[in-house]
């Protein structure tokens, strides 16, 4: 494997089958991929197309079954195992019965830290996902994008260098929605992160990401990879420039290629 | 405002309570009629309905008590006899209630291992589950008098035969419902400990548990009913010389309707207070685990 050093994942022919009853389905099929450290890398595509999927394999919630694929250099498993990346996933999935503060804390308590080091990580977190003075709240206490909040706070709080977000805006009205990317690109941008995000919106992707994977399916696979030209520094307002919406038209394209528009 | 929500609650009840009390009369009245007209007729005696209704009510050995003679009785019993006397119903009623009590917690202690296994070891989930259902298919009316019996033999006699007749009974709604509480988690939060490598233990304490307490309490009120049950039968064949149910079997050899009636009235006082123990105790978790009010 020749992946260049500053590469936090690096898939080569990635596929993977899942065998149903129905006979087999190929969920992603042969993907060439790098993601460089850094990098807000956004997954589009219509449903089906394997986007959720290749993130699971990052994850090592699934196993692929075809081809490479390294994560920090390592196996999914191994960077699994060694906690190399922060999950959120498509719902909040706060457990009910933990204040706030107490669900942030929970990765903490797995991985033993000490109490002290439990309390300031909790802090800092919640300070970076602008929930001071929520800690004590429980779940049902919040709106839902207070709570998927809370949910990014619970996967950074742990420090790792990648962060894996599964349409973590999808349920969320689109008032809430621009108000949290906006608050995520600064959050990128004071973290230092790598993310790999998944979404179907077309703005959001755009607005985000500095590469944009475009994908279709029926097998899933990657159908044009687009690197953003717009500036790391982005108000709302850079989504009425022609840059924008020149890359999103490009997007549109991409995804129109794959046939996704059809059905 | 919560006094009125009080009284929307009660009435209700009271309304079936009154209902009952009335139909209770009734039948009381039609079920000692036949014999108070025998004993009437040998007896030579004519009577007014008021004064023949009034006899079928205060009869000493009626097929029907009627509900005040059921209540004197329950009053005498328990607030006029020293506790220790062996008509106390308060005696009686110490005497089931320590073996539910014993019963019930091995029951439930049983029940959440059995239901701990299961979630955890494939082989169990496959072979238990058939044998556990079946277990409650046979009457425990049956199984009863021969648990007590052959431990009798081996000299163990008391306490621990009633107990284990609740535990019999109590185990299975718990086992069954942390079974299911224990799988009650959603996919998502199990995927959530595996990236942060969570270990079995660590995904079992933090997360299969907590999210199985709101069944454990449903399963443990059915399980405290249950567990009364099984000491109230396993009082019968024992020829037990204390406890409901060795007072309900002496009421029955003795025609003491009443004194029936009265240990059932016991009994099922005893369960309504299990039922609500373990209600508040849900309760007091469910505050502790952040529950929405409802």
């Amino acid at each position: 494997m020749n992946a260049s050093a500053s590469s936090v994942v690096s898939a080569r022919k990635l596929g993977l089958t899942f065998q149903t009853s129905d006979g087999p389905v190929h969920a992603l099929s042969v993907v060439d991929l790098e993601v460089e450290k850094g990098d807000f890398v956004s997954f589009i595509g219509p449903s089906g197309c394997g986007k959720t999927t290749f993130l699971r394999v990052i994850a090592d919630l699934e196993k692929n079954t075809a081809g490479e694929i390294t994560v920090n250099g390592m196996t999914p498993e191994e960077a699994r195992k060694s906690r190399c990346y922060g999950y959120v996933f498509q719902a909040p999935a706060l457990y009910p019965w933990r204040t706030i503060e107490k669900n942030v804390v929970l990765p903490l308590e797995i991985m033993g830290y000490s109490k002290t080091e439990q309390k300031q990580r909790v802090q800092r977190t919640l300070d970076l996902v602008n929930l001071t003075g929520f800690g004590k709240k429980y779940p049902w206490q919040l709106s839902g994008g207070m709570q998927q909040r809370a949910s990014i706070a619970r996967a950074l709080a742990f420090d790792a260098d990648l962060l894996l977000m599964d349409e973590p805006f999808g349920a969320l009205d689109e008032i809430v929605r621009d108000h949290l990317n906006e608050q995520l690109l600064k959050l990128w941008a004071a973290t230092e992160k790598t993310i790999c995000f998944v979404t179907h919106s077309i703005p959001e992707a755009v607005y985000l990401s500095t590469k944009i994977v475009v994908m279709s399916p029926r097998p899933g696979r990657v159908t044009d990879v687009i690197h953003s030209t717009l500036p790391r520094e982005r108000p709302l307002e850079i989504r009425e420039t022609p840059e924008f919406l020149e890359i999103a038209h490009r997007v549109r394209e991409g995804l129109r290629a794959g046939h996704s528009y059809e059905e | 405002m919560r006094s009125e929500t009080f009284a929307s609650r009660i009435g209700p009840v009271l309304t079936i309570v009154a209902t009952i009390i009335v139909i209770w009369y009734a039948a009381a009245v039609w079920m000692n009629a036949p014999f108070q007209r025998d004993l009437d007729r040998r007896g030579d005696v004519t009577s007014t309905t008021m004064e023949f209704i009034a006899k079928t009510l205060s009869q000493p050995k009626p097929i029907v008590p009627a509900p005040h003679q059921v209540a004197q009785n329950v009053f005498e019993n328990t607030f006029l006899r020293k506790v220790s006397s062996n008509r106390s119903l308060v005696y009686h009623s110490w005497v089931t209630l320590s073996s539910t009590l014993a019963g019930f917690a091995f029951g439930t202690l049983l029940g959440v291992l059995i239901a701990v296994g299961i979630v955890h070891v494939k082989a169990l989930d496959r072979s238990l589950m058939p044998w556990i259902i079946a277990s409650q298919t046979v009457p425990i009316l049956a199984i009863a008098p021969m648990v007590v019996v052959v431990l009798a033999a081996i000299n163990v006699t008391g306490l621990i035969p009633k107990a284990l007749i609740s535990t019999y009974l109590s185990f299975f709604p718990v086992a069954v419902g942390m079974v299911k509480g224990l799988r009650s988690p959603d996919i998502i939060q199990l995927d959530l400990m595996r990236t942060y490598n969570a270990s079995r233990w660590q995904t079992f304490w933090k997360l299969r548990v907590p999210a199985s307490m709101p069944f454990l309490f449903t399963s443990m009120k059915v399980a405290v009913a249950a567990s009364l049950v099984g000491a109230i039968v396993a009082e019968l064949p024992t020829g037990a010389a204390a406890g409901i149910g060795s007072k309900l079997l002496a009421g029955s050899y003795y025609s003491q309707t009443i004194d029936m009636w009265a240990a059932l009235i016991a009994g099922s006082l005893l369960a309504v207070i299990l039922v609500t123990i373990v209600g508040i105790g849900a309760r007091l978790i469910d505050r502790r685990m952040g529950v929405r009010p409802a």
